[in-house]
């Protein structure tokens, strides 16, 4: 829990600068915003809800003391998590990642003027793609620090490591999880939703 | 952590419900960003994160179930969250220009 309450502040942060910048520059915000593919976004949290239910049955599992049911739960849990990071992927590359990177070489597309391009990287557009990558990009990070710790968590519960008396580790990797879920169901909306209609 | 010996297992069917409950949700606020409600679209998609958050933390983190600290320790992180925000806005948007 611990951990957890420094995650939240190390998240917070981010969400703090966002919500600043949100609203120092709401255009431009909601016109980066709207170039995101809401679907795959959907899809994407789709998938992440689906693996906190697993990653919950998986920790039921263990209080249970049900080795096979632990195993299960464990590798349904990491086997939504590279489709997730895929469609994620997929979300940004169709439509955003060569627009909008913050990346400097790749310019806007059909936009020739040397001012214009680079008035449109300090603008804050591309701040908002700032956001965008850096805390997907946290997320990410965090869902394959998940992703090792679980591949461990399976060796463990199938060598019956983890007992109705003990399944600590198990439970606090289901913890973990479970915030990255968190982060995610407050980033979603923030992301993809909110600047439909300005 | 400790708690465990207090939980009790709870049924998978909470689990489902919960998640059916996350998915109703996550359609809602899908939906919802279509309909132009203009300064309440935030507040809208913001509620249903919020209560999305609740759900996974009282059901699935186990926190209802947990002793009291960690009911401090869970809400204290998100005290602190607010403030940090609260402040922030408020030096933010107090300032000339």
């Amino acid at each position: 829990m611990d951990l957890l309450g420094t995650e939240v502040m190390f998240f917070g942060g981010l969400f703090t600068g966002f919500v600043v910048y949100r609203f120092t520059d709401p255009r431009a915000f909601a016109l980066a915003s709207r170039q995101l593919d809401i679907l795959m976004g959907t899809i994407n949290t789709f998938v992440l809800l689906t693996s906190s239910l697993t990653m919950a049955l998986a920790v039921r599992a263990g209080q249970e003391g049900d080795r096979k049911g632990q195993v299960r739960y464990l590798l349904l849990t990491m086997l939504r998590r590279p489709s997730s990071s895929g469609s994620r992927r997929a979300s940004t590359t169709r439509s955003t990642r060569s627009t909008w990177s913050p990346a400097p070489r790749s310019a806007p597309r059909g936009c020739t003027c040397r001012r214009t391009r680079r008035r449109s990287w300090s603008s804050s557009r591309s701040s908002f793609f700032v956001f965008y990558f850096f805390m997907t990009g946290l997320h990410a990070l965090h869902m394959v620090i998940g992703l090792g710790v679980m591949a461990a968590m399976v060796v463990l519960a199938n060598r019956g490591r983890f007992t109705p008396d003990y399944y600590t580790p198990l439970e606090m990797t289901g913890l973990y999880w479970h915030f990255v879920d968190l982060v995610w169901v407050f980033l979603f909306p923030l992301l993809y939703l909110v600047e439909l209609h300005k | 952590m400790s708690t465990h010996t207090t939980l009790h297992v709870l049924p998978r069917s909470v689990y489902y419900s919960v998640y059916a409950a996350l998915l109703v949700l996550l359609l809602a606020t899908v939906g919802a960003a279509y309909i132009d409600l203009g300064a309440f679209n935030f507040l809208v998609s913001m509620a249903i994160a919020v209560i999305k958050a609740v759900l996974i933390m009282l059901i699935f983190m186990h926190v209802r179930y947990s002793e009291r600290l960690v009911w401090i320790f869970a809400s204290a992180a998100f005290f602190w969250l607010a403030v940090l925000i609260r402040m922030s806005l408020n030096d933010y948007f107090t300032r000339a220009g």
